[in-house]
């Protein structure tokens, strides 16, 4: 768990973060997302005392990380920068194997490691280990920096812009796998971004920055219904909430008892792809797993009456 | 790889030339005048050849050590306010005439390698210095700041990361003091020192050309031989960190 607690940082007399409090739960996921030059990085980089912090405190577990030496610190979290920032001069297996080594883990278990990263993800271990940075594409170059990150099992995961310099095809790609590894690892991740979409793909809770002030921190759900205030609101982009609210609720939720024809849909698909289910097969009612329909017009409906709220909230 | 080939060529035929320059006397007998003999046979231009390198390689060394050293003082953050003093300091230094800086010292030191030694290490010291300062200072700010974010200290930092990403300018500067000192250690012969220029300086006093012909020439060779040595050190190390360079 991350607690930032009256976060300041002033550089001579102007205040790049201004007081700045949130918490992120063990195991979630908060996106910090707000314009260029908002203080996202220099708050993210709080964390981990790559830069001091002015005011207030940064409590890691419960732990005041100000007590804790810098680089003791920074070994215990993991951090994977834009660029991904790798030892150009160090091979792929070196690079993940930094801190590790720094923690003077046996060479066996340092191997072990980096061929259990390269594993997952998705990099074949006889093939890349010893390769150069620069032999690797763009991706695959992400994929080392967070693999490195990540080496040395650190509970809290930070991550400024890692998908900046991808494109957007491997960037959806990078998204997906990184959703699917902190599952499974159950790392406490604070990402920075400016792109709102990513933000709401990655977020459990998302917190957005002005001028170095928190504006909101709220689940995307929040965000987009109860936007704190013009500026959150024009981030997301009114015209786009509608559909993206309805990416956010589960066929679950609008499960109506009921027979239909076809091939049922899992539970937890949103809204958004069971409408275009429906206009896709031509029919008005889609079976679910494990029984229940969901109609079209309730599809529908509740897609009218997200807008609606959203209409009142304005 | 013609320019390998080249590079072998040129060896074998320096080596040879040294070893045996009396093999030689053909190419050289049109230089003399008067029946002069053609090849200079005094000293044996091996070791001259031999104590030329020595010096050349004993003042760079000690150049690269100090320079080295004071150019990773002064890009550490509570060195930085060095770094104009140090600046003026080594151009200083390359300003004064290599002469100048034997006439001055041989009174303290007397005849002989040690005032030429000097004179070759203050003129080695700014390539170096400055280029280890532009290495340690153009680094990718990414890679730096991943290092400081997976938890090095300083010192590991400038040990593990900085000046091997650095390496390569380093030894171009090292490569640059060393080309200047072939050359200047050869004044070093006007005050008794062993070297290549001993040939010259008595070409010159004898008006035989031939001397004045093989010290330089050797002198030359050599520069070339270990000016390309270096510079392929310079690109494979480069080629390692993935740096783009001109061939
Ligand atoms: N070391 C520093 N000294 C002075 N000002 C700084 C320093 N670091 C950052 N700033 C300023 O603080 C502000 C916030 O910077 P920060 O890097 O946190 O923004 P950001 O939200 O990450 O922006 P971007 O999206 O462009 O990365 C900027 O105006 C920046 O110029
Ligand atoms: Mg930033």
């Amino acid at each position: 768990m991350i607690q930032i607690e009256n976060l300041t940082k002033r550089y001579g007399s102007t205040e790049v973060v201004r007081g700045v409090s949130l918490r992120v739960r063990q195991g979630e996921i908060a996106a910090l997302v707000g314009t260029s030059g908002s203080g996202k990085t220099t708050l993210l980089r709080m964390i981990n005392r790559l830069v001091e912090p002015t005011e207030g405190r940064v409590l890691i577990d419960g732990e005041d990380a100000s007590g804790i030496q810098p680089h003791l610190l920074r070994r215990r979290i993991g951090y994977a920068i834009q660029g991904h920032g790798l030892f150009p001069h160090r091979t792929v297996g070196q690079n993940i194997a930094t801190v590790p080594h720094l923690l003077n883990w046996s060479n066996r278990e340092i191997d072990a490691r980096v061929d259990e990263l390269l594993h997952l993800f998705q990099l074949d271990p006889a093939q890349f280990r010893d390769r150069m940075p620069h032999e690797l594409s763009g991706g695959q170059q992400q994929r080392v920096g967070v693999a490195r990150a990540l080496a040395a099992r650190p509970e809290v995961l930070l991550m400024d812009e890692p998908f900046g310099a991808l494109d957007p095809v491997i960037r959806a790609k990078a998204q997906a796998d990184l959703l699917e590894l902190q599952k499974k690892l159950g790392t406490t991740l604070v990402i920075v971004t400016h792109d709102m979409e990513e933000a709401i793909a990655l977020g459990d809770h998302i917190a957005v920055m002005d001028k170095g002030r928190l504006l909101q921190y709220g689940t995307p759900k929040d965000l987009l219904t109860q936007p704190a205030d013009d500026f959150v609101e024009s981030l997301i982009g009114s015209a786009e909430r509608p559909f993206r609210l309805l990416s956010l609720t589960t066929v679950a939720d609008l499960a109506e008892q009921g027979e239909a024809t076809g091939a049922t849909i899992a539970r937890t698909t949103n809204l958004r792809d069971a409408l275009a289910e429906c206009l896709w097969r031509g029919v008005d009612v889609l079976p679910l797993d494990g029984g229940g329909v969901v109609t079209l017009n309730a599809l529908r409906t509740s897609g009218r009456g997200l807008a609606e709220t959203q209409g009142e909230v304005n | 790889m013609v320019g390998r080939f080249l590079l072998i060529v040129l060896t074998l035929g320096l080596c040879t030339f040294v070893v045996r320059p009396e093999m030689f006397e053909a190419v050289f007998q049109p230089f003399t005048q008067n029946d002069a003999p053609a090849i200079y046979t005094q000293t044996s231009l091996l070791r001259l050849t031999l104590s030329h390198l020595a010096l050349v390689a004993c003042a760079v060394l000690a150049s690269t050590i100090i320079a080295v050293a004071l150019g990773i003082l002064v890009t550490r953050e509570f060195g930085r306010e060095f770094l104009p003093l140090a600046r003026t300091i080594a151009s200083v230094g390359q300003t004064i005439p290599p002469v100048a800086v034997l006439a001055l010292s041989v009174p303290m030191m007397g005849f002989g390698a040690a005032p030429t030694l000097l004179a070759l290490f203050l003129y080695g010291l700014l390539p170096i210095f400055e280029n280890t300062v532009t290495g340690l200072t153009n680094l990718p700010p990414n890679v730096i700041e991943a290092a400081r974010g997976v938890g090095l200290i300083r010192r590991q930092r400038l040990w593990s990361v900085e000046l091997p990403l650095a390496f390569p300018m380093i030894l171009a500067g090292i490569r640059l003091s060393t080309v200047i000192s072939l050359a200047t250690a050869t004044i070093g012969s006007t005050i008794a020192a062993p070297t290549l220029g001993e040939v010259i300086i008595a070409g010159l006093l004898t008006s035989n050309s031939a001397y004045v012909l093989q010290g330089g020439l050797v002198v030359g060779l050599i520069a070339i031989i270990i000016y390309e040595v270096f510079s392929s050190l310079e690109h494979s190390a480069a080629r390692r960190l993935g740096f783009q360079m001109d061939a």
